[in-house]
Order: C-alpha cells, then structure tokens, then sequence
C-alpha cells in the first residue's frame, strides 16, 4: 500500500512526534542527570497495567494511563524511603510484576487491543482527540518544569544543598514523578512501552558532549529529539516499519555519530 | 525582659529520635562577630544543632529565637557534582538565588575563583570546590555563616588554605561564624569560642582555656589538649606550654 507523506494519517503522526520530542528533550535531560533511566523504564511498563484497567473499566487507555503510572510512580517514591532495598530491586519487582499482570488482565477479559502496536508505537493509531490530549499534557509538563527550573536543578545537583536553601526534595521528586508520568502517557502512542526510555535518554545523551550548561543540553536535546522524530516517521511510513523502533534506531544513529565525531574531530 | 541582640539564640533545645536523645538542654547564643567553633565525636549532634539553629529541624523541647531578617550563609560539607549534568562555576554558585551584580563581583574575588569562574564543576579540584561552595554561600551577604566541616575532604596544606581563606573573609565582612570542624589545631587561631557538644554542651570557652577543661581531656585525650595548648602557644604566645618536646611536634605539623 503507498502512503503519502501528506496523508492525514502520517499529518497526525508527525504532529504528535512533535509533541512527544518537544517535551522528552528536557524530561529526558532530568533522567539522565538523576539517573533515572530505569525508574522511567518501570513506570512505562506500568502504564501498559493502565492501558488494561483503562479500558477494562472504561475509561481509555490514555486515562487509565496516567492514574496508574502516577499511583505506581507514588509507590516507588514511597518505597523508596524505607533503605532496606536498593531502588533497582524495588523497580525490578514492581514493574515486571504490572507488565505481566497487565498482559493478564488483557488475555483473561479477551480485551481487543493490538498489543504491538502499545508495545512499539503505532502511528496509525494516532486520533485527532489524542493529538488535544498530547499537546494539553506537553504544555501542562512545559509549564511545571519552567516554573520550578532552578529548583529542580539545585535538588538534581545535590539534595542536601537544596534542604539548606529552602527547598523540599520530596515536592520536587513528586514534581518529577508527575512529569515523568504525563511523558509516558504522550509517548506511549508513538513510540512504544518498551522504548519509551529510549527516546528519553538518547537525545539526552547525544547532546550531552556538545554543550555547558544545563539550558542548552535541554535545548539541543530537543532538537535531536525533533530530527529523531522527523526523520523516523518519514522512514517508517517509506519502509513501513513501526514508528517506535525506527524513531529509535535513528536516534541512536545520531548518538553514534555525535559520539565519534566528538572523540576523532575534536580531539585532534 | 531584656532587647535581645544576639543573632540567634537556642534556649533549652532538646531533640529525641528513635527514643534516643540527640541534643540535651542545649543553649546557645551567636553574637555580631562571634567566631565559634563545634567540635564532638561523630554521632554527638554537631549536624543536627546546626539543622535546628537554621529551622530545617524543630526541636522537641525548648526554643530557637532569630533576629529578624537574619540572612544566614550555609555551606555544605561536600557536594557530588556528576559529569552528566554540564554546569560551569558561575552558574552553580548563582542557581536559585537572589543576588545582584556587585555582590556576585565581591564574592568571586574574595574567594579567589575568579581564575575558574568558566570551568566546569565536574572537574574542579578539592580545594577549588571548597572555595566555590564557600563562594555560594556568602552571595546574599549573610550575617551568619554556619559551615558544616567544610575542609573534611582536603588534605593538610589545602585546610590550612581553606581556613586562612575564611580567616580573612571573617575579618573583612564583619560576620559571624558557626563552624562544625575537627581541625581545631588549624582554627584555633580564628576561633574566638569552642563549644565541645556530646549530646549536651561538655565544655565551652575560649580556645586556650578548653585545653585545660578536664572534660574535654577525657574526650579527646591529652594528646590533643596538649596539641591545642601547643599551637595556642606558637601562634599567640600565652607563655604557657609545659615542655619544648611538644613545641617542635606542633611546628613539624604546621
């Protein structure tokens, strides 16, 4: 089947591309410099869990989405507190035990869902309705992250600091977690459950050896977050592939490239 | 009742955690220009007086009076600053504070990072980032700077720096000082007041005469109250040292 590039479909896509990189460029900075990579792995494992009780109760996928990863995302802060167990473990037994009884819930109640495309992003499946409901979440998470930017770098740079200064680490984990949540929820349409993080990070990360100072890893790591999701649509509506994965592999060509370019170029 | 004048005063202050008594009926008063230091074993409360002294933490007993507008300078002990977040040196000593333009001039001067204002933080040197958290909190012109053993992490030439550095940043600004430190044969000098707390205040006083408290010597032992008394002596000369063998310990250590 030929598809053209000005297809509503793939207008929707794109559109919603754009929604998912504007914010995951600077959500994605916050990941990489708390190391958070698998707090943000287990909370998209979580919202496959809303996915099933979203649509199981009735409300949609994108609702049960964000209540249930905000509930998990609570739970892991709470957790956290008590020392007893290193936070990998807690995340380890929490999100393996939500995707595999959100697969449960799914084969027992014979909820028709195409799980790969949940699972990897579909482009196709990307309504008008939910292009609103990812541009309100992306301004909503816009918003509370300029409001309390220098807090959350003060806390990200050290909590004690932060303390002495006034600041309470908890409010701004919470603020995080919440953020956190909302971006799960955009990109789950996109790119996937299980590679959510990735477009987090990669951009992140990519940008990282190029700039000085936090503003700026957050700025070029939404524009490689843009180019990543620009030229993985174009691709995988030309090769018909899932948009997920191939979002990703580009993403991580550029990581690559950045990455040798910076170690041959610029070293000599 | 009488105008209260002292910056801060803590009267009676008590803290209880886990059925454990971490502060006992401490009082405490912190004048213009006083230079005091803390010093204790470790788990004796020196952190958690600090916290209570600068509101982070309510005492379950007792009362801690401010001065009003009280602007207090707090430097943390050591901070972890990764190589995944790019941040130069003038950007973290800025970052969430309220400062003007002179005042940030004053302060990268007075604390030397003029030279590394552009450096990254990740790569700053020990005693660098002793002096860049220094230079932080003395950016809102505090009346009070409470500083929690801020020289732990340098060896011995960069705590001498680090405390001729606040020596004089002491006596330039006209502040107060409340240090935690264990290097008091260093401070000594600077210090006006030791306060030894274990729990409750053991001893208190001027350097020189706290050598000589029979409490403290049961703390710390006689090593360390004739060490005291030793570099009291090299540096004020009270002539009152009991024998030269201890002298040239103290110089060689200088």
């Amino acid at each position: 089947m030929e598809r053209k590039i000005f297809d509503p479909f793939i207008i929707r896509g794109l559109l919603a591309g754009i929604a998912v990189a504007l914010v995951a460029g600077i959500v994605g900075c916050f990941v990489v410099w708390r190391r958070m990579s698998y707090f943000g792995d287990s909370l998209a494992h979580a919202s496959l869990l809303g996915v099933a009780l979203g649509i199981l109760i009735g409300i949609g996928a994108n609702a049960g989405i964000v209540f249930t990863s905000l509930l998990f995302g609570f739970l892991l802060l709470w957790l956290q507190q008590s020392k007893d167990l290193p936070t990998d473990t807690l995340l380890g037994v929490l999100s393996h035990f939500a995707l595999s009884i959100s697969i449960i819930i799914i084969s027992l109640n014979k909820i028709k869902i195409d799980l790969h495309s949940f699972l990897f992003g579909d482009i196709l499946t990307v309504t008008s309705n939910d292009l609103w409901w990812m541009y309100l979440g992306g301004i909503i998470v816009l918003i509370l992250i300029l409001f309390n930017w220098s807090s959350l770098i003060l806390v990200t740079i050290d909590e004690d600091l932060a303390k002495a200064e006034g600041i309470n680490p908890l409010f701004v984990n919470l603020l995080l977690t919440t953020i956190l949540t909302i971006v799960v929820a955009i990109s789950v349409k996109i790119i996937g459950i299980l590679l959510i993080t990735s477009m987090l990070i990669i951009p992140a990360a990519t940008s990282r050896r190029l700039v000085s100072s936090p503003e700026s890893m957050a700025f070029v790591a939404t524009l490689f977050g843009l180019l990543s999701v620009f030229l993985g649509i174009f691709l995988s509506v030309e090769i018909d592939t899932p948009s997920g994965p191939t979002i990703v592999v580009v993403s991580s060509f550029l990581f690559l490239l950045t990455t040798f370019l910076s170690i041959f170029v610029v070293k000599k | 009742m009488k105008t209260f004048n002292a910056l801060i005063s803590a009267n009676n202050i008590s803290v209880i955690k886990n059925q454990k008594s971490i502060l006992r009926d401490i009082d405490i008063e912190i004048n213009k220009n006083d230079f005091i230091t803390i010093i204790g074993p470790n788990g004796a409360g020196k952190s958690m007086l600090l916290k209570c002294l600068m509101g982070f933490y309510k005492p379950d007993k007792g009362d801690i009076r401010k001065k009003k507008n009280l602007k207090i300078g707090y430097m943390a002990q050591n901070i972890n600053i990764k190589n995944n977040m790019p941040i130069n040196v003038q950007r973290f000593v800025t970052v969430h504070k309220k400062f003007d333009e002179y005042s940030l001039k004053k302060v990268i001067l007075e604390t030397q990072i003029d030279k590394i204002i552009n450096k990254q933080m990740s790569v700053l040197s020990g005693g660098e980032m002793q002096r860049v958290l220094l230079a932080r909190s003395l950016l809102n012109n505090p009346d009070l700077l409470i500083l929690d053993e801020p020289a732990q992490n340098l060896d011995i030439s960069g705590q001498i720096n680090f405390y001729k550095l606040l020596q004089s940043i002491y006596k330039k600004r006209n502040l107060s000082i409340l240090m935690v430190s264990h290097d008091l044969h260093l401070v000594m000098v600077s210090t006006k007041k030791v306060l030894c707390l274990y729990n409750h205040i053991c001893c208190s006083g001027e350097p020189h005469q706290i050598a000589k408290d029979p409490e403290f010597i049961s703390m710390f032992g006689k090593d360390m109250a004739n060490m005291m008394s030793v570099y009291q002596h090299s540096h004020n000369h009270n002539h009152d040292h009991d024998h030269d063998k201890d002298f040239i310990i103290g110089e060689k250590n200088i």
